[in-house]
């Protein structure tokens, strides 16, 4: 880690949660970023789709029009393997709609209200990504 | 309207802070859950960091009866568990560390993520609307 990476993640942090207490107190709604896509997807979310849509919308272009803030290139160093990719992509989507939430609805909103459904989600999900490291970078090699 | 200039604002800060974060670079992601490599604490202090305000925001949900545009709270979190709460936060768990990517961060680096990032975006819709099929097996399978 470089060493003013912990205070960028820790205002990073805040702001993520200020974008997660806007919602709740502005519009009654948990910032679930699973949620907010899947209900589009499989239209359980269409009652609302407008409001779903603005959220995405910001979400991409807001960090967009940031880029030029940074002086040194932004990248997301995501993986060249496409099977590696496609599967995570798969599993992430297939995982996020069985479990109901993701990082920001389990992580961020339930834990923060002490739901033991977002505290037992995200217990799961990290030992999950721990352990695929272990197999996939440490034993196999391959991520 | 208000609604709509909301959820903008919301999706706004969020997007911010995740490229604020560090969380869209997936080398910082999977550096957290490389526990036996080179660790990166960062990840923690994001989640502390986006739990702060949300302690407060739910703290003052118990202080008036709607939201702002006149909308009820969530409900009270559901106690029970479930087999699909935990089935899908492993298989959620085991993409997130192969690619190092969740879904907020997918969506937020999408105008500088390339084809690696729609792929991994277009891959997760397929896989959501994979779920409801998934699901309802699950379900049988639990039931018999």
């Amino acid at each position: 880690m470089i060493q003013a990476d912990w205070i960028w993640g820790l205002v990073g942090g805040l702001m993520i949660g200020m974008g997660a207490a806007v919602f709740l107190l502005g519009n009654g709604r948990i910032m679930g970023a699973s949620g907010i896509i899947g209900g589009l997807v499989d239209r359980s979310g269409l009652g609302n789709w407008a409001e779903r849509v603005a959220f995405l919308a910001a979400l991409v272009v807001v960090p967009a029009l940031m880029l030029p803030l940074f002086s040194v290139e932004v990248s997301t160093n995501i993986t060249t393997n496409l099977a590696i990719v496609v599967a995570g992509g798969l599993l992430v989507g297939i995982g996020t709609r069985l479990a109901n939430g993701c990082t920001s609805g389990h992580g961020v909103c339930g834990i923060s209200r002490f739901s033991l459904r977002g505290i037992v989600a995200t217990v799961f999900y990290l030992l999950a990504g721990g352990l695929t490291m272990v197999l996939f970078r440490h034993v196999l090699g391959v991520i | 309207m208000q609604r709509i200039v909301i959820a903008a604002l919301s999706g706004g800060l969020f997007g911010a802070g995740l490229l604020v974060s560090g969380m869209t670079d997936t080398t910082k992601v999977q550096g957290w859950l490389d526990v036996f490599g080179a660790w990166d604490p960062t990840l923690a202090f994001v989640l502390g960091g986006a739990i702060l305000p949300m302690l407060l925001a739910w703290h003052l949900t118990t202080k008036r009866a709607t939201s702002l545009v006149g909308a009820p709270f969530p409900a009270k979190p559901d106690p029970r568990l479930g087999h699909n709460l935990v089935i899908g936060s492993v298989l959620f768990g085991a993409g997130w560390g192969l690619v190092g990517l969740c879904p907020g961060p997918a969506i937020a680096s999408l105008s500088w993520g390339g084809t690696g990032g729609i792929t991994f975006i277009l891959a997760m819709i397929a896989g959501m609307i994979l779920a409801q099929p998934i699901r309802l097996q699950i379900d049988r399978l639990a039931a018999a």
